[in-house]
């Protein structure tokens, strides 16, 4: 069986700066993947080159076995893949229903409008947001907008999301409807890839961990293998206490 | 869509403005009506760029001009009927923007807003040195161009019902594009064209869409006025002033609303048909647009009609 999304020898530089280095992984169908490395280490631009804002210098991405690399992102987003922004990209003068919308509308299934609207209204009770349905985009807290960034690419009915740091900046009770809700997305068969900083959650969510450094795969496997990983410990975890909290975390 | 109030809304404005001078055979009304319901086409037509997908043009009316030209061009060297010239003036310029559509919508903001003059005075001087359209002296239409349609007195009345149902299929297309599918994907690029992308809205074919689509009806009007006038020549067709108004009157009556932009054309041709008879203000109505829009920008961003949905927040469900 092909892997759902496949990453091979993929390299991106920024003037001097090599940000992504001949880096190779998977994604199968259904499992939630966590992205962790320390800040600059390439995950964003890894997002980047996946859904096409960027276009890798070598190497090939292949989604659902077809070729998607250096495709603009809107035909990406055709394909079945939605992604979320690390800083909220909400239409702020649309409302939450509205914005939904577009993701149902030029998502995967490319619906008719008022097939769309349905879609987005079951994607926002989802995540949380009946009750904002015709509220601006521009008023929600940014508990809110990470919501409505979530509800956006689910409306587009993908086969894998990408999720650049949906729980930065919430309070501990709204990290743990977020975790809730990612829960839920996952049994509904739709394979994720979170990047995270939140070593807790993403120990517990994910299904397999790769580590980045400096645009390279440190390590990749089991959260509680890449947890106890020396190599890891160094370059990423640094500080003792952060590894002791990963341990605990980390199913044994 | 019949079933939508505001459907009937736009045929009773049409009705309005087609019977208004008629029953009385009021020339006068009739002229100044006339200029208001270009004014509507050229500022609804606008307002699918500017105020739906968040692009300024600058330079909408070489649309006007163009079609002005082509048609006038067909009807007198070809011998064409006024129909065909004005439909081929509506599809040969919507072709064009099209094409220059993808090119040139890869620009942004204030650099999109300057090529759009750019290709406005590009135009301007390629006609001005084009012989079969004479040159920078222009056209001049004889008077039996005005026989088929039964003599200029009739021809006038005609030209008049004309633009006036190409002012009402302006609002119907804004109307239809913002109810639509394609015009919420307009929306979404008008508010962050990034993230409308990454949600699989096709950006450059939405784009040069809006903006072939908002060439073809000026280029239509643009054929119509410059018939009726039997003279066209570079400096009257291609003059950044029209294009300016008309971006008044879009922001003045409500960016991205339809019954702003077509409120805002009509009020701001009242005014300045009040000013041109007015003996000190003769002339003077590009100061005072300007100082419109300034108090526009600075006080009520959302115009006329942001100002109306606020006030009566009822409104919203049935004025688009």
């Amino acid at each position: 069986m092909t892997a759902l999304l496949e990453v091979d020898e993929v390299s991106k530089s920024f003037g001097g700066v090599q940000a992504v280095r001949e880096l190779s992984f998977a994604v199968q169908g259904g499992e939630i993947l966590g992205l962790i490395g320390p800040n600059g280490a390439g995950k964003s631009t890894l997002f980047n080159l996946i859904n096409g804002v960027f276009t890798p210098e070598l190497g090939r991405i292949r989604f659902r076995g077809i070729d998607i690399t250096g495709k603009p992102p809107y035909r990406i987003a055709r394909h079945g893949l939605s992604r979320t922004h690390q800083i909220v990209q909400p239409l702020t003068s649309m409302t939450v229903l509205e914005n939904c919308t577009v993701g149902a509308c030029f998502g995967r299934e490319n619906l008719p409008l008022a097939r769309a609207r349905e879609v987005a209204r079951e994607a926002a009770i989802v995540v949380g947001l009946e009750d904002r349905l015709r509220m601006p985009a521009s008023q929600l807290t940014i508990a809110g907008k990470k919501r409505l960034e979530l509800a956006r690419a689910l409306s587009a009915q993908p086969l894998l999301l990408l999720l650049d740091e949906v729980l930065a900046g919430l309070n501990p009770t709204e990290i743990e409807h977020m975790i809730t809700v990612i829960r839920r997305i996952r049994e509904r068969g739709i394979a994720i890839v979170i990047i995270e900083h939140l070593m807790q959650a993403i120990m517990t969510l994910s299904d397999r961990i790769i580590v980045l450094t400096s645009g390279e795969k440190l390590a990749e496997g089991l959260p509680s293998i890449v947890a106890r990983d020396p190599r890891v410990i160094e370059a990423y975890l640094g500080d003792p206490a952060l590894a002791a909290e990963l341990h605990e975390a980390s199913p044994a | 869509m019949l079933r939508r109030p505001f459907f009937w809304i736009i045929a009773l404005v049409i009705a309005i403005f087609a019977l208004a001078p008629a029953i009385g055979n009021d020339v006068q009304m009739r002229e100044s009506l006339l200029l208001a319901a270009v004014y509507i086409t050229l500022a609804s037509n606008l307002n699918l760029m500017l105020g739906y997908a968040g692009y300024v043009n600058f330079g909408s009316i070489v649309f006007f001009g163009l079609g002005g030209y082509i048609c006038v061009y067909f009807v007198s060297a070809q011998n064409w009927p006024l129909a065909a010239g004005m439909l081929a003036a509506g599809i040969a310029v919507s072709a064009l923007a099209f094409l220059f559509g993808l090119g040139v919508l890869r620009l942004r903001g204030a650099f999109f807003a300057l090529s759009t003059i750019g290709i406005n005075e590009a135009v301007q001087a390629f006609v001005s040195n084009f012989e079969p359209w004479g040159g920078s002296s222009g056209i001049y239409l004889s008077a039996e161009v005005f026989q088929p349609l039964g003599g200029p007195g009739q021809a006038l009345w005609i030209i008049y019902f004309l633009i006036v149902g190409v002012m009402g299929l302006s609002l119907f297309l804004s109307y239809a594009i913002k109810t639509s599918k394609v015009g919420l994907g307009l929306l979404a690029i008008g508010q962050n064209e990034d993230a409308a992308a990454i949600l699989g809205v096709p950006t450059p074919f939405y784009k040069a869409l809006a903006y072939s689509a908002s060439a073809f009806l000026p280029a239509i009007v643009g054929g119509l006025y410059f018939f009726k006038s039997a003279f066209i020549q570079p400096s009257d067709a291609f003059d950044l002033s029209l294009s300016t108004e008309a971006m008044v009157i879009t922001m003045l009556g409500g960016q991205g609303t339809v019954t702003g932009v077509a409120l805002g054309a009509y009020l701001y041709e009242e005014l300045r048909g009040f000013l041109l008879t007015s003996e000190a203000f003769s002339h003077f109505q590009l100061v005072i647009a300007g100082v419109l829009l300034l108090i526009t920008v600075l006080f009520f961003p959302s115009g006329l009609m942001g100002w109306i949905y606020s006030r009566f927040p009822r409104t919203q469900r049935v004025l688009e």
